[in-house]
């Protein structure tokens, strides 16, 4: 009993020390906290794009199928693309935990690229699908196909918008409280988006062309 | 340039549309020049448009939800009207197509725009009060959340006058929602509407959920947490789960609409069933949302007048995270008969049987809090009374019909239609009134009329059993829902009296408007100067109505859960602290108007098919988005000194008030009865 | 005042160290990934693995990239700091388990009592 009123006391004494301070000092773990609790609710939207394409796989409408379409090493090297710009990111993070402003940006630069890199392979295939006549409106297959897909290189587009401000952001206003918080949510989005892919790789393309 | 947009699309050849249209430019019309005339203008915008403060969102949120509440309820005046008329050979007065548009716009209505924002609206006003926090945890993200919650709503009006809105049922099930058969714009109004302001509502659970999480108050564990703030906690946690699926459902339909693909559609391959089942999968959860916070605001209120602490507090919890978690497992229950099969059905029906033990558990706890307990029948008492009698009987058909076996009997039957009115009017609507009755002091400073507000309660009381009771027999009749004509005369004694029904909750809906204008009124008689005005057990009562706007001048210390109960039985309630600080405030912003108006313009854009404007839209909302990370002046330090001054003349106000009552909490004119 | 304030700093500190890994943990992270990655779309092509285990391979290839750059990557763990976050995922891979698996048990019941004609009526274009 005793010991719990201490503890209390000394919240107390912490709370009140911290009073002004906290708003500064709490910013970083409650945006942190927010996003990641956005990045789930990410997570569920693309969880019932699996679910309808899981649903709607066989639905092919007597059209082309997975295994007809999908071109696995195609599929490796976008895969890559989009792992090295993980890591690339990573190294960008490091360099800002240790306060090196140009490393940053341009690691930043890189995970761009290889970003940009995967959106370009991205678009080309659909274009070369569209081309051979699978487009989203032959089946519900395709439709489910190009829009999960598509949601997700939507969501990297994003990133890469996003990416474009914080170098901008890292250029004007330097390691601040606020670009860092950015930052940070930058990563874990961009993370994220890559195991959302390794879910795309291996239900869509892996297990459509089994 | 204008897209599918022409003359054409105003329906002048709609007496009733046009008249409403007439109606609603002159309201506004008068509004504008009323507005004008006081020179308001500046004063909204600053102090409240611009508002980052939670209570005035949350007081925005709930003024918004009444307006909607009227033009949902014109709605249902309206088909009570057409079925208590077109029996046999009479054909009504609504044409069918105007008829389906009205029963539709009243389900999306009633729940997105007047229940959610109700909801939204309270946990708004209430939540940050109740864990002594200063502001919720993003600001702006709150004032954002609102603005994307009034472009839906603005396309939903804009609907009425400019194209048509869907007819499809407030859920709008494909094929008929595809572009085959509702090929006009209506659900593309529909969508989008709902895509706007259900973005909102995500942003804004993300946001409660930090608040709640991060920012109680020293000492306040999460089992020394109100009730209320419990309950709001669990439906942002539903409300982040759940409202992602309904976002990819409607993207789906639109994908079907606007790009030609086959989700929904009856050829190549595509699977309707799988539009039902994922919007359930939502809209299950959706009705848990709408009526959790409502039992935190009857446990607050229960244990308030009846002067004892909340019976089962621990279980409550308990039952409200149970509740959580099973509402993701009974959806099925909405499609029992689309053909699953015994096993499916079996499960799903034994999932909702069982959801319903965790509310069985809540209702005993607020009799056994009422029980021995000095019972004072107020205003929210009274709503809460009528919400434990009435529920029960809603959840009592609710339990029959999670018997499949039953359900193929009653299923879209006017019995389901009296059910589910029953839960939603009984759950939340009286859920509702009671919290606004119960909080409206904390908002403004001054009680709310006990008169017009018992005469609004009776009147939807009464009104209530007398319009939904006849459709629970017609609905065992064998009468279907969503009829614009009947053939057999036998039904519509039952439906003229369900009509007589809907006129007695309008003169509850027209006393409550009395209430607030009475209360007004009487605002100098009515005030609240001691900031507890009920004898309130939780921390929004320690503070001044209405609460300034920094809400604590020093974070409360929490020990055990109603502190501030405890603190006024040792007399150490309204201590002053020797030393005030400087306070950490967010500033005011524009940017939610602006993001909410382009989303409104891309919104309108995207259902007429001009691109250009759906293009200023897209790039007007990621581009103020993007502005407001370059502006890195978003806060302010209210001085220690600014603070003491208000303070001081709080607790000068309090002594006065004090020094002249007998007993520090009790109101002259209400009788307890023991 | 002051030593309560600075070990709060300290301790803040360690946790944030924890929270962002380091150059190892992210070389490791990618070695595995790639190794994983390269694992997944050899069992599909390479034409060795027979055609039975190639879905439950690819599954569990995939799972465990999965969780390598959670923890990598992501640096998820069971840390004071990282535990919130854990259990809100762990809701969220319930949550996301009830809608994948609800929606197929769902719809597969679905379209075997009500659709099984229609393979055979759908014409082939």
């Amino acid at each position: 009993m005793s010991s719990t009123a201490l503890s209390a006391h000394h919240g107390a004494l912490d709370g009140v020390s911290h009073g002004g301070d906290a708003h500064h000092h709490d910013d970083g773990s409650k945006t942190l906290l927010g996003f990641w609790i956005y990045l789930m609710s990410d997570c569920l939207i693309f969880s019932g794009l699996f679910a309808t394409f899981a649903v709607l796989a066989n639905a092919t409408a007597g059209g082309p199928t997975g295994k007809e379409l999908f071109e696995l090493p195609y599929v490796l090297g976008e895969t890559m693309l989009l792992l090295v710009s993980s890591v690339t990111f990573g190294m960008a993070m490091l360099n800002m935990h240790a306060g090196h402003r140009g490393k940053v940006i341009a690691w930043l630069a890189v995970t761009f690229l290889f970003g940009a890199g995967f959106i370009g392979m991205e678009v080309y295939e659909f274009a070369h699908l569209v081309h051979e006549g699978a487009g989203p409106s032959h089946s519900a297959f395709l439709s489910s196909y190009f829009t999960l897909v598509g949601t997700h290189g939507l969501h990297v587009t994003c990133g890469l918008i996003w990416l474009v401000v914080m170098m901008d952001q890292m250029r004007r206003f330097g390691l601040t409280d606020a670009t860092r918080r950015r930052l940070s949510c930058l990563s874990l989005f961009w993370h994220f988006l890559d195991i959302v892919w390794i879910c795309v790789f291996t239900f869509v393309y892996l297990r459509g062309a089994i | 340039m204008f897209g599918k947009l022409t003359l054409d699309a105003i329906p002048y050849h709609e007496p009733i549309v046009m008249g409403t249209l007439a109606a609603v430019l002159l309201g506004g019309l008068a509004t504008l020049i009323i507005v004008t005339r006081m020179r308001a203008w500046g004063y909204l915008w600053s102090e409240w448009f611009t508002s980052v403060d939670h209570k005035k969102i949350g007081v925005m949120y709930i003024i918004v939800a009444l307006v909607m509440l009227l033009r949902g309820f014109a709605d249902a005046i309206m088909m009570r009207l057409q079925q208590a008329m077109a029996s046999a050979d009479s054909a009504g007065y609504l044409p069918p197509h105007h008829y389906d548009q009205v029963f539709t716009a009243h389900g999306v209505i009633m729940i997105f725009f007047v229940a959610m924002p109700l909801i939204t609206g309270l946990m708004n006003l209430v939540v940050p009060l109740q864990i002594g926090a200063r502001d919720v945890a993003y600001p702006f993200l709150n004032s954002l959340s609102f603005w994307l919650f009034v472009s839906g709503i603005v396309l939903v009006m804009v609907s009425l006058f400019i194209g048509d809105f869907a007819a499809t049922g407030w859920l709008a099930y494909p094929p008929l929602s595809g572009l085959e058969y509702s090929p006009t714009v209506g659900v593309d109004y529909y969508i989008w509407a709902l895509q706007l302001s259900g973005l909102g509502t995500t942003l804004s659970g993300i946001n409660f959920i930090v608040t709640i999480m991060k920012m109680r108050t020293p000492g306040m564990t999460l089992m020394k947490m109100p009730v209320f703030s419990w309950t709001a906690l669990i439906t942002n946690i539903l409300i982040v789960a759940a409202f992602p699926v309904l976002t990819v459902t409607l993207a789906l339909l639109t994908a079907d609409r606007y790009l030609d693909m086959h989700f929904f559609t009856n050829t190549l391959g595509g699977n309707p069933m799988m539009y039902v089942n994922l919007i359930w999968i939502w809209g299950h959860p959706e009705v848990y949302i709408l009526v959790l916070p409502c039992f935190g605001a009857y446990s607050e209120i229960v244990a308030t007048f009846s002067k004892k602490p909340l019976f089962g507090y621990t279980s409550m919890v308990y039952a409200t995270a149970a509740i959580g978690v099973l509402s993701f497992l009974v959806w099925l229950h909405h499609f029992f008969t689309m053909g699953s099969g015994a096993n499916v059905n079996a499960f799903f029906g034994i999932m909702t049987m069982i959801i319903s033990v965790p509310t069985g558990v809540k209702l005993f706890n607020w009799l056994f809090t009422m029980y021995r307990g000095r019972v004072e029948m107020s205003v929210p008492m009274l709503w809460t009374i009528g919400f434990m009698i009435t529920f029960v009987v809603g959840g009592v058909t609710g339990v029959l019909m999670a018997v499949p076996a039953a359900d193929f009997v009653l299923h879209n039957s006017l019995f389901l239609i009296a059910h589910f009115h029953n839960v939603i009017i009984g759950g939340v609507v009286f859920g509702c009134m009671a919290a606004i009755n119960y909080w409206f002091p904390k908002a403004f400073g001054f009680r709310l009329n006990e008169r017009w507000g018992k005469a609004s309660f009776w009147c939807w009381l009464v009104g209530f059993y007398l319009a939904f009771i006849p459709l629970y027999i017609l609905g065992l009749k064998g009468m279907t829902r969503r009829m614009n004509h009947y053939a057999n005369p036998e039904w519509q004694p039952y439906l003229v009296v369900a009509l007589v029904g809907a006129v007695v909750i309008a003169m509850g809906i027209f006393f409550t408007v009395l209430q607030f204008y009475v209360s007004v009124r009487d605002r100098k008689k009515l005030t609240d100067p001691s900031g507890d005005p009920w004898g309130g057990r939780t921390l929004e009562w320690s503070i001044s109505s209405p609460a300034p706007f920094y809400n604590f001048a020093l974070l409360p210390q929490v020990r055990e859960l109603d502190q501030f109960w405890e603190d006024k039985q040792n007399g150490v309630a309204y201590v002053q602290p020797a030393k005030y600080e400087d306070i950490h405030m967010p500033r005011n912003t524009g940017v939610g108007v602006v993001m909410g108006a382009f989303g409104a313009a891309l919104g309108f854009a995207l259902v007429w098919h001009i691109w250009w404007l759906a293009g200023v839209g897209l790039l007007g909302m990621i581009g103020a988005f993007i502005a407001r990370a370059y502006d890195r002046d978003v806060d302010y330090w209210v001085p220690a000194a600014e603070v003491e001054r208000i303070e001081r003349s709080r607790h000068a106000q309090l002594q006065q008030f004090q020094t002249t009552q007998v007993a520090p909490v009790a109101a002259p004119s209400r009788q307890k009865v023991a | 005042m002051a030593g309560s304030n600075h070990s709060h700093d300290v301790a803040h500190h360690e946790a944030a160290h924890a929270d962002h890994g380091s150059t190892k943990s992210y070389l490791i992270g990618f070695a595995l990934s790639v190794v994983l990655t390269l694992a997944s779309f050899g069992v599909v092509m390479s034409g060795a693995v027979p055609h039975d285990l190639m879905m439950p391979g690819i599954v569990v290839f995939g799972v465990a990239q999965l969780v390598v750059q959670l923890v990598c990557f992501l640096h998820m763990g069971t840390s004071p700091a990282q535990r919130g976050n854990l259990a809100i995922m762990l809701f969220t891979v319930l949550i996301l388990a009830i809608v994948v698996v609800g929606s197929l048990w769902v719809l597969h019941n679905m379209n075997e009592n009500m659709m099984h004609p229609l393979p055979r009526m759908m014409p082939v274009e």
